[in-house]
C-alpha cells in the first residue's frame, strides 16, 4: 500500500482533547459536587482565582531624581499610632502590620494565643473575633483589639474594658453582607459555653447589628461604647470593601477613630464559596477610594487606615502603606505562618480529601495542623510558644521587607512612601490604584468618577 | 408621665440629684462608673431632666439604683450590670441592650430592640415594645407589659420573655432556646419558631417573671408558649426552605 493509500484509508485520528473556558474541569466538578449534596459549598479562606493586586504594581527605586538610604544602615522607622481622633488611649504599635480579627471557635485557644504571643514579641496588635475573648488570647497580647460583631458572642462589659482597643465589624472582605458561620463539628463544650448556643448546632450569625441599622445609629452606637470605657479607647469601624468611598465617608462620620478596610481576598474561617468569590472588590481596588474619601473629609492620617486581604509579604505592605494607608494587617498569612498547609502534613491532608498548599476546609474542624479546629487532639499538635515565634519571625520579615523598599525609594519612615513612588504592569491595576501604566503618564480613568 | 412628673425629690442624704440640664452626659456618667457601692455613697441616683437623651446611665457595674426622671433616647441603661434602672418615661432603641444583670423598668414605651443581646437580669416594659424586642437574646428576662412589634425575640438564644399583649408578625424568627410566652394574639411566627405545650413548669415560669416585674392581675393560664422546632439546627437540605 502506497504511502498515499495509507493516509486516505486510516481511520480518522483521535479529536484532541479541548478543555472548555466556560465549563472547565473546576466548573464541571463543583456541578456534579452541588448535584450530589444539593447545597452550596462551604470553605474558608479567601478568593481563590486572580484578580488584580499589589503583585501588579511596581516601585520606582530611587535613582538621579530621587535619592535612596543605605539598606542596611540608615533608619527608617516603623512605628504607628492609632487612635489620635478621640481616644484618650491611643495605640503605638512598633510596626504598620497587625493581626486581624479571627475568632476562638474558628481557631484553637492554641493558635489564638500563639497570635497574641507573635504580635506581642513585633510590638503589634492581635484583634479577638465572633466569639468573645478568651483569657489564653489577653493574657497573652500585649495590645488586644476587642471586635463588637452583629451576634456579640460573649459580649460584655468587663472585656470591652480589657480591651485596649474595640472594633466595630460592619462586615468583611471574604462576605461583605454576610455574617459569620461556625459549623456544628467546631461548636464544642466551651465554644458553645462562650456563645450562649446548644453544643453542635450549625451556628449562623447575624449579618446586621441588633441595635443600629444605619450611619445616624452607629455613631449613637459609637458613642455608647466610649462613655462605657470613659472615651480611653479608639474605636475602630471594619468594612468589607464594596462602596468604599462611602462607606468610609459615613463611618468618619459616625465618629470612627480607625477604619479597617478588608478587601475580598481576605479570608473567613467558614462561609459559601460563591459568596467568597462574587462579592466585594479587591483591596488594590478599595485603598484608594479610602483615601479619597478620607482626604475630602480633611482626615487623612487624622482618622488611620488599617486595610487587609491578601497581604502575604514587605512588598504588599510597602504598596499599601504608598497608597495611604496607616497599618496593614494579616490574617491567612498569620495562619500559614503558624503551620497552616505545612508540607509536612501532606499526607494527613491527603487523608481529608485536600493536600497541603490546597486545604481550605477550615470550616470541618478536622485541621491536622492544630489550628481551625476545636478538637483537642489536634489542638494540642500546636504549640502556643513555637508557634508564636514563628508569626513573630513572619513578622519581622515582612518590616525588614517593607523597609528595604522604603529606603530604596529614599523613605525614612515607612509611612513616607506614596503613589507617586509606583508605578503598574497592567492598564486595570493602574485604573483601581490610580497610579500610571510603567513607562508611560497614563491612569486609566483619572479624573472620572469615582 | 413625663420629665419631672414622675419623681418626688425630697431631702434624702441616700439620694443624689443629677440634673442634665447643667450636668453632661459624660459627667453623669463618669459620676455614675465612680460609684463603688462603699457606705457613705448615695443609694439612689436621680437623674433630672433627661431630654431623650442618648447613652444615658451606661455600662454601670455597681448595685445602686438610678432614676431615669423623663424621657430617655438610644441605649438607655446599656450594658447594665448590678444596678436597678427605672426609666419614668418612654426610651428609645437598644435599651438595657447586652444587660448583664440588675434590672431596667421602662414605665412607658420602649422603641425597637429592647433587650437586644441581654445576658442576664430583668427588663420590664410597662407599656408596648417595638419591633425587634429581645432580638439575639442570651439570658435576660424580658416582661412586656402591652404588645410588642415585628420580629420579637429574632434569633434569641437563651432567656425568657413574657407579653401580656400581643405579638407582632415573624415572632422567634430563628429562635435557639429561648422561651416566649405571649398571652394575647400573634400575627405570625418566624422561621423554626413553633407553639409549644405548656406544662406546669411553664405556668410555674410565668408566674415567677410576672411576679418579679410587680405585674399583678394576669392569669399565668391565659399564655401561649412559642419556641425552636430547632429544624434549622443543622444544615439540611430539606429544610432549605424554612429560611
Amino acid at each position: 500500500m502506497s504511502q498515499l493509500e495509507e493516509f486516505l484509508t486510516a481511520p480518522p485520528p483521535r479529536p484532541s482533547l479541548r478543555e472548555s473556558a466556560t465549563f472547565d474541569r473546576r466548573t464541571i466538578a463543583e456541578i456534579q459536587r452541588a448535584a450530589r449534596e444539593g447545597i452550596y459549598d462551604i470553605r474558608g479562606g479567601g478568593t481563590k482565582r486572580r484578580i488584580p493586586h499589589f503583585d501588579d504594581l511596581l516601585f520606582l527605586g530611587a535613582s538621579v531624581s530621587r535619592y535612596p538610604l543605605e539598606g542596611y544602615r540608615e533608619r527608617c522607622a516603623t512605628d504607628i499610632v492609632l487612635g489620635t481622633r478621640f481616644a484618650k488611649k491611643p495605640l503605638h504599635l512598633d510596626i504598620p502590620v497587625t493581626i486581624a480579627g479571627m475568632s476562638f471557635g474558628a481557631l484553637s485557644a492554641q493558635a489564638k494565643e500563639a497570635l497574641g504571643r507573635g504580635a506581642t514579641a513585633m510590638g503589634t496588635s492581635t484583634t479577638t473575633g465572633d466569639g468573645g475573648m478568651t483569657p489564653e488570647e489577653r493574657g497573652h497580647s500585649k495590645t488586644l483589639v476587642y471586635q463588637v460583631l452583629p451576634s456579640r458572642y460573649g459580649m460584655n462589659p468587663d472585656d470591652l474594658r480589657r480591651a485596649d482597643a474595640i472594633e466595630v465589624v460592619v462586615g468583611q472582605g471574604a462576605k461583605p453582607g454576610g455574617g459569620g458561620m461556625l459549623l456544628g463539628q467546631k461548636i464544642s463544650e466551651r465554644v458553645a459555653g462562650m456563645r450562649d448556643l446548644p453544643q453542635g448546632i450549625d451556628q449562623r450569625s447575624a449579618c446586621r447589628h441588633p441595635d443600629w441599622t444605619g450611619p445616624d445609629d452607629l455613631e449613637i452606637k459609637i458613642a455608647e461604647l466610649r462613655e462605657i470605657t470613659e472615651w480611653e479607647k479608639p474605636i475602630f469601624v471594619k468594612v468589607g470593601a464594596t462602596r468604599t468611598f462611602f462607606d468610609v465617608a459615613l463611618a468618619v462620620k459616625a465618629g470612627a477613630d480607625v477604619i479597617v478596610l478588608d478587601g475580598m481576598q481576605g479570608g473567613t474561617a467558614a462561609t459559601q464559596d460563591v459568596f467568597i468569590e462574587h462579592v466585594g472588590i479587591p483591596i488594590l481596588a478599595a485603598i484608594p477610594q479610602a483615601v479619597a474619601s478620607l482626604q475630602e473629609l480633611g482626615m487623612h492620617r487624622e482618622v488611620q487606615l488599617i486595610v487587609s486581604g491578601g497581604i502575604r509579604n514587605g512588598a504588599d505592605v510597602a504598596k499599601a502603606l504608598a497608597l495611604g494607608a496607616d497599618a496593614a494587617s494579616i490574617g491567612t498569612a498569620a495562619l500559614i505562618a503558624l503551620g497552616d498547609n505545612s508540607p509536612e502534613l501532606d499526607e494527613e491532608y491527603r487523608a481529608l480529601g485536600s493536600a497541603a498548599g490546597y486545604y481550605d476546609d477550615w470550616q470541618d474542624g478536622r485541621d491536622p495542623a492544630g489550628i481551625s479546629t476545636q478538637d483537642d487532639e489536634l489542638a494540642a499538635r500546636l504549640d502556643p510558644e513555637l508557634g508564636g515565634r514563628r508569626v513573630a519571625n513572619y513578622l519581622r520579615s515582612m518590616v525588614l521587607e517593607t523597609q528595604t523598599l522604603a529606603r530604596a525609594c529614599g523613605k525614612s519612615h515607612v509611612h513616607n512612601l506614596e503613589p507617586e513612588d509606583m508605578v503598574a504592569l497592567t492598564v486595570e491595576a493602574a485604573a483601581m490604584a490610580r497610579v500610571p501604566l510603567a513607562g508611560t503618564s497614563w491612569i486609566p480613568g483619572a479624573g472620572g468618577n469615582l | 408621665m413625663g420629665a419631672g412628673g414622675g419623681v418626688t425629690l425630697v431631702s434624702d442624704p441616700t439620694t443624689e440629684v443629677v440634673d442634665l440640664a447643667a450636668t453632661s452626659l459624660r459627667e453623669l456618667n463618669s459620676r455614675l462608673h465612680a460609684l463603688t457601692g462603699a457606705d457613705g455613697e448615695p443609694q439612689r441616683i436621680v437623674v433630672a431632666n433627661p431630654r431623650g437623651r442618648h447613652n444615658i446611665a451606661v455600662g454601670l457595674d455597681v448595685p445602686v439604683e438610678v432614676v431615669v426622671d423623663g424621657h430617655a433616647g438610644y441605649y438607655c441603661a446599656g450594658m447594665n450590670k448590678l444596678a436597678d434602672v427605672r426609666i419614668v418615661g418612654n426610651c428609645g432603641p437598644g435599651v438595657a441592650e447586652n444587660m448583664m444583670s440588675g434590672s431596667v423598668v421602662v414605665e412607658g414605651n420602649a422603641s425597637q430592640s429592647a433587650g437586644a443581646t441581654g445576658r442576664g437580669g430583668l427588663l420590664v416594659i410597662r407599656s408596648n415594645a417595638a419591633g425587634r424586642c429581645g432580638i439575639s437574646l442570651k439570658g435576660t428576662d424580658v416582661v412586656v407589659q402591652g404588645s410588642i412589634g415585628p420580629m420579637g425575640a429574632f434569633l434569641a438564644q437563651t432567656g425568657r420573655m413574657v407579653v401580656c399583649g400581643d405579638a407582632g408578625d415573624g415572632l422567634g424568627d430563628s429562635i435557639y432556646e429561648a422561651r416566649l410566652y405571649v398571652r394575647g394574639s400573634v400575627a405570625g411566627l418566624g422561621a423554626d419558631c413553633v407553639e409549644k405545650e405548656m406544662g406546669e413548669q411553664h405556668l410555674a415560669e410565668v408566674r415567677e417573671l410576672l411576679e418579679r416585674a410587680g405585674v399583678s392581675g394576669v392569669d399565668a393560664a391565659d399564655f401561649r408558649r412559642y419556641g425552636s422546632a430547632r429544624r434549622l439546627y443543622n444544615f439540611d437540605i430539606d429544610h432549605a426552605g424554612e429560611y
